[in-house]
């Protein structure tokens, strides 16, 4: 695989992609998990595959559609879809839940009825939603590299303002901070990870990718910052072991990556029960 | 001990969450230096009250002012601690040490885009130490008992070492010889550290020979005033002290406002 990875960019791209969304993903996806928002980021990615259909539809009437990457208007969907589950949120101030069925089906409808106007699936659509390892070009990493350069430093200048607004948000308010603001920021940053994830990982899967290693995580880490690390750690091991073996077995990566974040969570619920029972 | 400036003021305040009005012609002020009480009965507006005074409410009329500024023009907040009354309703799962809650106290004062630093880290030990909770400083805060949880909300609102301190029944869940440790600190707190504090509470027994003031509220301030003369007032009423049926109180109260 080593030399497939030197010999073929795509490959290579795919990889360093890889790399990327296995801490992007699992960094965002402690703060999505901790404030149980985790079908927002469900909702998000199929607003994005929206975006997606919308540019194969607008790739076969315009020419300039078609010299772009659909990553680009899937991540427009993205963060729109994002401003409006804020605006939705705060319009159903005590269903807040209700903006994520709205935007999810919205986004599947709309999505759909691109797709048919665009004279249905075609193998592109295909690696959209489950994943493919052949399917990062080089402007398409560029994005991806950009979102994660954006993502990383924006968490880390915010880092204790998103753990107070995660951890009690009235303390948040009491405290000063303006908590709307600090919320909307997070709330595109989620949407830009969807969006550098889905290439590899597909859109159905997505959001396991940002919930599954903090799931593991949190079962045995001490403290934040340590749900943090392991989650990136798990995260970054789900994807290239994922990644590998779909090359290998010619497995649409998605599926793998999930698989392997599954056997993760299994085996951090079979170590916390051996040791309880060791202490015990 | 305590000062003419008051910290608090609040003029002829109404608030409602919805048709209704839960607190109406509020006047109120806190001097700077007091250990105030805020009794009354359940969903008399107490923790309505601490809520305005902490700007997560705007009142539908009247006026608040903390540290001598307009509530809406005031910018310190690092200067008021507050613990909640739900503090401990907070998520048991989540995944953050004793240490990293007690930190978080700190993210107004150090501001926007600063991190920690080594004598901010320092601080969060002395205030961890101080409550008492020194051996649980890597603990995951979900894994405490109640009353420990509280005491970890409480060096949360301490560590910014505040001007104004604001509790609100902090004690529920605390067991008796827990309680007498904690009116103890919250005395020395304001004896030697000069805190001011306004403690929401129902037991008047427990802190009647710490507070300086009381204020009775039931939907209107019922009284508001010093400790001596609340003593005195209770001696002259065979009422006690959710006094709902004293209209006379209310209105020495005015007076006394008039008088300031
Ligand atoms: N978020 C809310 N929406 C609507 N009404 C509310 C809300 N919070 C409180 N209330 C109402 O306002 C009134 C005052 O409530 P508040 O919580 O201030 O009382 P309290 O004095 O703190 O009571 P307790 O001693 O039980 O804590 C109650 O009648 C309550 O039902
Ligand atoms: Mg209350």
């Amino acid at each position: 695989m080593i030399e497939g990875i030197l010999q073929y960019e795509f490959l290579r791209n795919s990889f360093i992609t890889g790399m990327i969304i296995g801490v992007i993903a699992p960094l965002l996806g402690v703060f999505i998990v901790v404030r149980r928002l985790s079908l927002i980021a469900d909702a998000l990615s199929h607003v994005t595959l929206a975006g997606i259909a919308a540019n194969l539809l607008l790739s076969k009437q315009f020419a300039f559609f078609a010299g772009i990457s659909p990553l680009y208007m899937g991540t427009v969907f993205s963060v729109a879809g994002a401003l409006f589950i804020e605006k939705l949120r705060s319009v159903y101030k005590h269903f807040q839940e209700l903006a994520i069925p709205i935007i999810l089906s919205g986004g599947v409808g709309l999505g759909v009825i691109f797709i048919s106007l665009a004279d249905g699936f075609n193998t592109d659509l295909f690696g959209y939603l489950f994943g493919s390892v052949s399917a990062v070009g080089r402007t398409d990493l560029y994005l991806i590299i950009l979102i994660s350069i954006v993502v990383i430093m924006v968490v880390f200048a915010l880092y204790k303002e998103l753990f107070i607004l995660s951890f009690d948000e009235e303390h948040a308010r009491a405290s000063g901070l303006h908590v709307k603001s600090i919320h909307f920021v997070f709330i595109v940053l989620v949407a830009l990870v969807i969006a550098a994830s889905m290439r590899i990982v597909g859109i159905l899967l997505v959001s396991s990718l940002m919930t599954l290693p903090v799931a593991a995580s949190i079962r045995i880490a001490k403290g934040f910052k340590q749900t943090i690390i392991l989650s990136i750690i798990f995260g970054e091991v789900s994807v290239l072991g994922g990644l590998t073996f779909s090359y290998y077995l010619d497995l649409a990566p998605g599926g793998t990556i999930v698989m392997i974040a599954v056997l993760i969570l299994i085996l951090t619920m079979a170590v916390k029960k051996f040791s309880f029972q060791k202490a015990g | 001990m305590s000062s003419n400036y008051s910290i608090i003021e609040i003029e002829r305040l109404y608030y409602r969450y919805d048709r209704e009005y839960v607190l109406e012609d509020i006047n109120f002020f806190q001097p700077e230096g007091s250990f105030l009480a805020l009794v009354g009965p359940n969903g008399s507006g107490k923790s309505t009250l601490l809520k305005l005074i902490l700007g997560l409410l705007r009142p539908q009329s009247g006026e608040i002012s903390i540290f001598g500024e307009k509530i809406s023009q005031f910018k310190n907040w690092e200067w008021i601690g507050f613990v909640s009354q739900k503090a401990n309703s907070f998520n048991t799962g989540f995944p953050a040490t004793v240490q990293e809650v007690v930190a978080s106290g700190l993210t107004k004062k150090l501001g926007l885009f600063k991190r920690m630093g080594k004598k901010d880290w320092q601080r969060v030990k002395e205030t961890i130490d101080a409550v008492g909770l020194g051996e649980f400083y890597h603990r995951n805060i979900g894994e405490l008992s109640g009353g420990q949880q509280q005491r970890v909300f409480i060096a949360r609102a301490l560590v910014s070492k505040p001007k104004l301190l604001i509790l609100d029944e902090p004690t529920v869940g605390v067991d008796a010889k827990n309680i007498r440790d904690f009116y103890s600190m919250l005395d020395d707190l304001n004896r030697n550290h000069g805190i001011t504090l306004l403690l929401v509470t129902h037991d008047m027994e427990g802190v009647s020979d710490k507070v300086t003031h009381v204020a009775c509220l039931n939907k209107k301030m019922i009284f508001h005033g010093k400790m001596e003369e609340f003593n005195k007032l209770k001696a002259d009423e065979s009422s006690h002290l959710y006094g709902y049926s004293l209209p006379i109180l209310s209105h020495k109260h005015h007076l006394e406002g008039a008088e300031k």
